[in-house]
């Protein structure tokens, strides 16, 4: 009887209110959305940097001029220094033949960029990456060295682009989820005044608090599932429909790491319990002020 | 069964107290009439009773216990001892007669069955049998009455409370109001009945305890208005 009585009440609170309620779910779902883009990002950067981190290395770029002594007094210093983990040869053509699978998705770029334009280079790898500046002072004096690129100075690009992307959803989640708060609280403030009556005869003939507060309770709850699953829904939709669409899917590839199903999927459970508790926080806390006892 | 020791109740930013040391002693099976002025302080025993607000000073007995120093999420139990009546009647305009009284019973947790079998026996008492499925617009005053009665009664309540019930009733609807209250303290419920109405106290010779600005001036047995 008890479950049937607060379940028909909240459908009926719910109801009642219809488009504050509707307002309550479509920010909830917005904030939990970003919240929930958030936290991907949050993940994706975190693989990112396990993933690149492994593969990085440091490029020693050669001049066109460089000759055969000059390379063969670069290649035993390197084979002989502490620092350097292992080290690889790359030709002009091999450098062509790189950039033409890398960029094989822009044929413009490649139909328009000369093979001997790519520069010949030593790829090393380090053994501890941060002592960048070490190996670039010592190899930078030495004969036919071009220039030497940090890879990860790049990558260190990519990250802080992404995560002030982070910061920012994180943020926008931040000020969507206060007015979702406000209008949780104004929809239960709302649904109290509406049920007054009925309030006011449950605390004269004794009715504990629970039964009196868990309608008011349950209805920002479930509004609050609904806004999670709206969410999810969404965070989903961006996967398959942008993500993963034909047409933006090579954008992102080599670049970001894909965002894998299973993290999309931990989302529905997160932002459920998210959403939940927050609901049922400020509708308890709301009701503390708005029904005395 | 119903003590008031010392009791002062000042609420914030009044000028005089509401009630000022008011002492009272009520019996189990009692009917205690309180009769005063509109602002003498009759409201607030009635809100002490039902622990809606706490005394300042003094202690308020109801059954045995202490009702200022209830816990917060004991209230609820405990007035489910009490049953009240109001003057406004206070019935759900939705609801006919007989789910306002069951709406007392659901919302502390009684089954339907409870509620199927006690709520005609108590609208019959009330004298409302046959009219259970009426809505309250379709009732007339005495009648609606009846139906809060029932619903303050249902539960079997130690004590009764019944604030000005007959202030919205002609004298003849009143006087079987009255009757009615009459019935229900000879089951064994003390009855608290606070009145403006001089003819009922008079007919029905019963205590009377005149409250003015505050204090306690006349604790009467079988007393009149006067």
């Amino acid at each position: 009887m008890r479950a049937k009585y607060v379940l028909s009440e909240v459908a009926v609170g719910l109801w009642r209110n219809v488009t504050m309620t509707i307002a309550m779910i479509i920010t909830m779902a917005v904030s939990l959305a970003l919240l929930g883009a958030s936290v991907l990002m949050f993940w994706t950067v975190a693989d990112m940097r396990e993933y690149y981190y492994a593969e990085v290395e440091v490029a020693i770029f050669l001049t066109d001029e460089v000759t055969d002594d000059q390379r063969q007094s670069l290649k035993a210093a390197l084979a002989q220094d502490p620092l350097v983990k292992s080290q690889i040869h790359e030709t002009k053509d091999e450098a062509y033949a790189r950039f033409r699978e890398q960029f094989k998705d822009a044929p413009d770029l490649v139909e328009a960029t000369q093979p001997k334009s790519l520069p010949e280079s030593y790829r090393v790898k380090l053994n501890s990456p941060e002592r960048f500046d070490d190996i670039r002072q010592k190899y930078q004096a030495y004969g036919g060295v071009e220039e030497i690129v940090d890879q990860r100075a790049v990558l260190q690009k990519l990250f802080d682009i992404l995560g002030s992307l982070q910061g920012l959803s994180l943020v926008i989640a931040l000020i969507q989820g206060l007015a979702a708060l406000m209008l949780v609280a104004n929809t239960i403030q709302v649904a109290a005044y509406s049920k007054r009556r009925e309030v006011a005869i449950m605390r004269l003939v004794g009715a504990s608090n629970w039964f009196i507060q868990a309608p008011f309770v349950f209805e920002a709850v479930f509004a609050g599932l609904i806004g999670a699953l709206l969410a999810f829904l969404t965070l989903v939709a961006t996967k398959y429909f942008l993500l993963d669409s034909e047409a933006l899917r090579p954008l992102f590839e080599g670049v970001l790491t894909p965002l894998r199903w299973v993290q999309i999927f931990w989302m529905l459970p997160l932002l459920a319990a998210v959403a939940a508790l927050i609901s049922a926080i400020t509708g308890w806390i709301t009701l503390r002020f708005y029904i005395k006892v | 069964m119903i003590r008031l020791e010392h009791v002062t109740k000042v609420y914030p930013k009044a000028a005089r107290p509401s009630l000022n040391d008011v002492s009272v002693d009520i019996e189990k099976g009692d009917f205690v009439f309180f009769i005063g002025p509109s602002g003498a302080g009759k409201s607030t025993i009635i809100k002490l009773l039902l622990r809606e607000v706490a005394p300042t000073k003094g202690r308020v007995y109801l059954n045995g216990r202490d009702v200022g120093s209830l816990h917060r999420w004991r209230i609820p139990q405990f007035r489910r001892s009490i049953g009240c009546v109001f003057q406004d009647f206070r019935l759900l305009p939705n609801r006919t007669a007989a789910e306002n009284v069951a709406f007392a019973l659901e919302v502390i947790g009684k089954s339907q069955t409870v509620a199927r079998r006690v709520v005609p026996e108590v609208l019959e008492l009330v004298g409302l049998g046959g009219k259970e499925h009426r809505y309250p617009h379709e009732l007339s005053g005495g009648e609606q009455q009846r139906v809060a009665v029932a619903r303050a009664f249902v539960n079997r309540p130690l004590v009764l409370i019944a604030d000005e019930p007959t202030g919205n009733l002609d004298p003849d609807t009143s006087i079987e109001i009255m009757r009615l209250l009459d019935r229900i303290n000879r089951t064994g419920t003390t009855v608290v009945m606070v009145t403006h109405d001089s003819n009922i106290v008079n007919q029905m010779r019963r205590r009377v305890i005149e409250i003015d600005q505050g204090r306690m001036v006349r604790d009467q047995q079988r007393g009149v208005y006067g």
